[in-house]
C-alpha cells in the first residue's frame, strides 16, 4: 500500500471513506451541521477545532456511537450505515479515545483480546501472540505481551490502546482522539514515528486535536471545524512548503474569522513557546508552604514522596509533568480533599494540615479542579446554584438555612457578566454549557470573594486558544493583585508563558525546580524525562 | 411555563401508564380465574374510595405510609438506600406501645403522645447510625447493612414486646392497650386520626427541606456527586449520618403513628411490612414528595378497596400483591421505553429540518442512494 502515499503528490486516490452532509443535533445545539469529510488511505487527516466545535460528535458518528440526523457515509465507494459500534469495527474503523480504557489488572495481551473474541469458544492465544508481534513491530513497542497493563507508563498504555484499535487483521481507519494529551515530548516524537509507519501500511488515520501545531506537524491534511461546521481545510499540497507561522495564521483565520488579529498572542503560546517580558511582580511573604508531603499510592491514586514547595504572594509557580504523575493527588492534598500520611500544609505560616476543605476555603485557599463537571460542578444543578456551591448555607445566599433565590441569582448574574460566560440565563442547567463556559464559571466562582492562595489544576486543558488565553489572563491578574498561584499543567509552553518558577513532578516526586529564564523548556523537558524512567 | 407543564404532564403520564397497564393485565388474570374483573375493580374503587367508610379507611391506612415515604425520600435523594424501613418502623411502634401506657398514667394524653412520638423517632433514627457510619467512613454498602439491621430491629422489637413491654394480661403476647379515647384525636366527625395530618405535613416539610433549604441542597449534592460534595467543602460523613437519621426518625415516627392512631397496642409478630411496600411508590413518583403523596393515597385505596373486593369475589387478597408486582414490572418497562425513545429522539429544530430536506436529497446523490434516515415524515411528526 506504500504506493498510495506516493500517489498523494499526483493524482488523488479515491477516498476510503466519505462523509457527506453529516448533521447531528442535540437539545439546543447543532453539534454537526452538514459536515463533509474525506478520509484517504495512507494519510493522516487532522481534525482541528476548539472545544465544542463538533469533533467528538463527528468521531462518535463515524465509530457508530451516534446516529446522524442527516447525511450519508460511504466506504470504498459503497454507501454504508454505521449504526452501531460493531458495524464500525466490522468496517475496520478503530478508535482510541482520549481516556484510557484498559483493565489495569489484566495483561496487555488479555486487554487486547477483550471484546475481540466472539462466542464462547476457546481463546486463540497463539493467534493473539502473532498479532501482537505484528503490531509491536509496526508500532515499535518494547513491552512484553504478558506485562500488566496498569504497570505500563501512560505512553505505553496508549500504544496498547492503539494496538487494540488495530487488533482486527483488516483494520482500515484509525481514529485518535487527542492522543498527545498524556505524552512527554519524547512520547510525542514516538507517536510521530508510529503515524509514519501506519501511513506506509496504507491505513487512514484521523487525528483529533485542538492544538494548532500538532495539526500542522502531524497532519497530511487539515480540516478545521467551528461551531459544528467545516470552516476550511488544507490539502497536502497546501500544507507542504509553507512555514509553520504562515500556516498558523491561515488556520487561525479559519477558526476565528475577523477576530484573528487579536488572537495572535494566544496562538503564539500555542505554537512556539516565547517567554514574554512581564514586569517583575513584587513577591511577598510565603503564602502556601507544602512540606514533606507523602501519600501511599493505591489503585486510584499515585503515591507521593517528600513533596516540598513554597509559593509567595504575587507569585505564580508552575508544576510541570506528564499527566498522571501525582499532580491531582498533590492538588487534593493541598485543598484538603485527601489526607496525607506525613508532611504538612501551611497557609501564611498557619498549619492547616488537619483542617477540612471548608475551613481551608474560609482561610482563602481555592482549588480550581481539572475535573470540571465531575467534581467542580454539579451538572444537574443550574448555573446560579453552581456559582454558590462552595458557599452553601452562608449569608447572604441563605438565611437560617432558607434559600434566598434572588441573592443567589444576582450574584451568579454578576459572575456570568464579568467572566463572559455564555448561557441563556443563570437558571439554565449546568450540563448544557460548553466546556469553555463551564471553566469560566468555575474560575469566576473560585476567584470571587477574597482568594489568597489558589491551586489551578490544568486550567486550560481542552479549551480553545481564546478561552485558554482568557483563563491565563485571569490568573495573571489575580497574581498581580497578590494571589499566590500554583499552576499545574502538562503543557510546558503554558507554564513558560505564565510562571515565575517551574517545578517538575515525576512519579510522585518533585525532580527539580527551575527559574523561568530563557531556555527553561529544555531543562524542564529534561527533568520530566530524566527520572520518569519509561514514562515516555 | 409551557415546558414545565409539559414536564409535569409527562411525569403524570409515566406514573399513570404502569398503573393502568397493571389494572388491565391483572383484570385478565382475574378473568382467567373465573372472576369478573369489572365487578372486582368496581368493588375495589367503591369500597376504597367512593363509599365514605372505605374512603376513611383508605386515608387512615395512608397515614403511616406517608411518613415512610417522607423518610425514604430524604435518604434516596442523597443517594443513600435505606432499605431498613421495616426494622425502624417496628422499633418505633414497639417503643411507642411500650412507653405509652405508663407515660399516659404519669403525664396525661398530650404529653404522652408527644413523648412517645419523640422516642419512636429517636429509636428509628438511632437504628440507622451503624449503617450510616459504615457507609460514610468506610464506604460499606448501605443496602446490605440497612437490611441486616432491619432483621435485627424486627427481632429486638419482638423481644421488647415479649419481655419488658409485655402486658400482665394473659393471652397473646402484646403490650398494654392504650384506650381508644386516649389515642390520636380524630378529625372532625370522621374516624380519620391526627396521624394523617402528621403524614401530610411531614411530606410537605420534606419537600420544602429538599428544594428550598441549604441542608436539602447539600443532601442533593451528596446524592448527585460525592466527589463534588467533597470538593465543595461539604462533610460527606456528617451529611450521610444526618440523612440516615432523618430518614430513620420519620420511619420510626410512622410506627408510632400506627400504634397511636390504629393499633393501640403492639401484638407480638406484628409486621405489616410497610417499609418495603412504599419503596416502589416513591420511585414511581420519582422521589418527588408531592407525587408520592398522591401515589400513597391511590395505593391505600387499592389496598383497602382491594381487600374487601377480594373477600367479595372469594379470592385470596394475594391478588393485590400481584397487582402491585405488575405495577412495578410495568414501571420498569415504561422507564425502559422512555430511555429508548430518549435515545432515538431527534432534536432538529424546524428551520434546520426545512433546510436539510433538499440537502439530504443532494447528499444522497453523492454517496449513492439517499438515506431514508432524514425522513420528512419522522421530522414532521415532532
Amino acid at each position: 500500500m506504500g504506493a498510495d502515499s506516493d500517489n498523494r503528490r499526483g493524482t488523488q486516490p479515491a477516498p476510503l471513506c466519505e462523509l457527506r452532509g453529516i448533521t447531528k443535533v442535540f437539545p439546543g445545539v447543532v453539534a454537526n451541521d452538514g459536515i463533509d469529510l474525506d478520509v484517504r488511505a495512507g494519510e493522516v487527516h487532522a481534525l482541528l477545532g476548539e472545544n465544542g466545535a463538533g469533533k467528538s460528535t463527528l468521531i462518535n458518528i463515524l465509530s457508530g456511537m451516534y446516529r446522524p440526523d442527516a447525511g450519508s457515509t460511504s466506504f470504498e465507494g459503497r454507501p454504508v450505515q454505521i449504526d452501531s459500534p460493531r458495524a464500525a469495527i466490522e468496517l475496520g474503523i478503530g478508535t482510541v479515545y482520549q481516556h484510557l480504557t484498559l483493565v489495569p489488572t489484566l495483561s496487555v495481551l488479555e486487554n487486547l483480546m477483550l471484546g475481540s473474541q466472539g462466542g464462547t469458544g476457546r481463546l486463540d492465544l497463539e493467534g493473539a501472540r502473532e498479532r501482537f508481534a505484528e503490531l509491536a513491530r509496526l508500532l515499535g513497542v518494547d513491552f512484553a505481551p504478558g506485562a500488566r497493563a496498569g504497570a505500563l507508563a501512560l505512553g505505553q498504555q496508549q500504544q496498547v490502546e492503539i494496538m487494540k484499535a488495530l487488533w482486527r487483521q483488516d483494520s482500515r481507519v484509525l481514529i485518535l482522539d487527542e492522543p498527545t494529551s498524556m505524552l512527554t515530548p519524547q512520547g510525542y516524537e514516538e507517536l510521530r514515528g508510529v503515524l509514519e509507519n501506519l501511513k506506509s501500511e496504507g491505513l487512514a488515520v484521523i487525528l483529533i486535536t485542538h492544538k494548532l501545531h500538532e495539526a500542522i506537524e502531524l497532519g497530511d491534511r487539515v480540516t478545521v471545524l467551528r461551531a459544528g461546521r467545516v470552516v476550511g481545510s488544507l490539502a497536502p499540497e497546501e500544507l507542504r512548503g509553507r512555514s509553520e507561522r504562515e500556516l498558523s495564521a491561515r488556520i487561525v483565520e479559519m477558526m476565528f474569522g475577523e477576530q484573528a488579529a487579536e488572537l495572535a498572542d494566544a496562538v503564539e503560546v500555542e505554537a512556539t513557546p516565547v517567554r514574554r517580558n512581564l514586569p517583575r511582580r513584587e513577591l511577598g511573604e510565603v503564602a502556601l508552604a507544602v512540606r514533606g508531603l507523602a501519600l501511599d499510592g493505591d489503585e486510584d491514586a499515585v503515591g507521593l514522596r517528600d513533596v516540598t514547595v513554597e509559593v509567595r504572594t504575587g507569585e505564580i509557580v508552575g508544576v510541570a509533568g506528564v499527566d498522571g504523575n501525582g499532580q491531582r493527588e498533590l492538588a487534593e492534598l493541598i485543598a484538603g480533599q485527601r489526607g496525607s500520611r506525613v508532611g504538612e500544609v501551611l497557609l501564611f505560616g498557619e498549619d492547616v494540615t488537619r483542617l477540612g476543605v471548608g475551613e481551608r476555603e474560609r482561610r482563602g485557599l481555592r482549588y480550581v479542579t481539572d475535573d470540571r463537571i465531575g467534581e467542580g460542578m454539579v451538572a444537574d444543578l443550574d448555573v446560579a446554584m453552581n456559582a454558590v456551591l462552595k458557599r452553601i448555607g452562608r449569608r447572604p445566599f441563605w438565611r437560617a438555612g432558607a434559600e434566598r433565590r434572588d441573592e443567589i441569582d444576582r450574584f451568579a448574574e454578576g459572575l456570568v457578566e464579568r467572566y463572559n460566560v455564555r448561557t441563556p440565563d443563570v437558571r439554565t442547567r449546568l450540563a448544557t454549557l460548553s466546556g469553555g463556559n463551564v471553566q469560566k464559571l468555575l474560575l469566576a466562582r473560585e476567584l470571587a470573594g477574597e482568594p489568597r492562595v489558589a491551586v489551578f489544576n490544568k486550567p486550560t486543558h481542552g479549551l480553545d486558544v481564546r478561552t485558554a488565553e482568557f483563563v491565563r489572563d485571569q490568573i495573571r491578574e489575580a497574581a498581580a493583585a497578590g494571589l499566590a498561584a500554583l499552576v499545574i499543567s502538562t503543557e510546558i509552553e503554558e507554564l513558560v508563558d505564565l510562571c515565575d518558577r517551574i517545578v517538575v513532578i515525576s512519579r510522585g516526586e518533585l525532580t527539580g525546580e527551575v527559574e523561568n529564564t530563557p531556555g527553561v523548556e529544555e531543562r524542564v523537558g529534561a527533568l520530566m524525562v530524566a527520572r520518569s524512567g519509561s514514562a515516555s | 411555563m409551557i415546558a414545565r407543564a409539559a414536564r409535569l404532564g409527562e411525569a403524570t403520564l409515566t406514573a399513570a401508564v404502569p398503573i393502568v397497564l397493571a389494572l388491565v393485565v391483572n383484570g385478565i388474570l382475574l378473568a382467567a380465574l373465573g372472576r369478573d374483573p369489572f365487578t372486582f375493580y368496581a368493588d375495589m374503587f367503591n369500597r376504597g374510595l367512593i363509599q365514605w367508610e372505605g374512603f376513611q379507611e383508605s386515608i387512615i391506612r395512608s397515614a403511616p405510609l406517608l411518613l415512610i415515604a417522607a423518610g425514604l425520600i430524604v435518604a434516596f435523594r442523597a443517594n443513600l438506600w435505606n432499605l431498613g424501613g421495616d426494622g425502624q418502623f417496628l422499633l418505633g411502634a414497639a417503643f411507642t406501645a411500650g412507653f405509652a401506657p405508663s407515660l399516659l398514667e404519669s403525664l396525661g394524653v398530650w404529653p404522652m403522645l408527644l413523648a412517645t412520638m419523640a422516642i419512636a423517632a429517636l429509636a428509628g433514627g438511632a437504628w440507622t447510625l451503624i449503617p450510616a457510619l459504615l457507609r460514610g467512613r468506610y464506604g460499606v454498602n448501605e443496602i446490605i447493612t440497612t437490611l441486616m439491621m432491619s432483621f435485627i430491629g424486627i427481632g429486638v422489637a419482638n423481644v421488647l414486646v415479649k419481655g419488658p413491654f409485655m402486658t400482665e394480661v394473659g393471652g397473646v403476647a402484646r403490650t398494654d392497650v392504650v384506650p381508644f379515647d386516649e389515642r390520636f384525636p380524630l378529625l372532625f366527625d370522621t374516624r380519620i386520626h391526627l396521624g394523617f395530618v402528621i403524614g401530610v405535613v411531614a411530606l410537605l416539610a420534606v419537600h420544602v427541606l429538599m428544594t428550598r433549604t441549604s441542608l436539602g441542597l447539600r443532601l442533593r449534592i451528596l446524592g448527585a456527586s460525592p466527589r463534588a460534595a467533597l470538593h465543595a467543602g461539604l462533610r460527606p460523613v456528617r451529611l450521610t449520618v444526618i440523612a440516615f437519621a432523618l430518614s430513620g426518625a420519620l420511619i420510626g415516627l410512622s410506627g408510632s403513628v400506627e400504634i397511636l392512631g390504629v393499633q393501640g397496642s403492639f401484638r407480638a409478630d406484628f409486621n405489616p411490612a410497610y417499609g418495603l411496600l412504599v419503596i416502589p411508590l416513591v420511585f414511581l413518583a420519582r422521589l418527588n414528595a408531592i407525587g408520592s403523596l398522591v401515589l400513597v393515597i391511590v395505593f391505600s385505596v387499592i389496598q383497602i378497596g382491594g381487600e374487601s373486593a377480594a373477600r367479595e369475589a372469594e379470592i385470596t387478597s394475594d391478588v393485590l400483591f400481584v397487582l402491585v408486582g405488575l405495577m412495578l414490572l410495568f414501571m420498569a418497562l415504561t422507564e425502559y421505553w422512555r430511555a429508548r425513545r430518549g435515545r432515538r429522539m431527534r432534536f432538529v429544530p424546524p428551520e434546520l429540518a426545512e433546510r436539510l430536506r433538499p440537502a439530504a436529497g443532494d447528499g444522497g446523490g453523492v454517496g449513492g442512494e439517499p438515506r431514508p434516515a432524514i425522513g420528512a415524515r419522522e421530522m414532521g411528526s415532532r
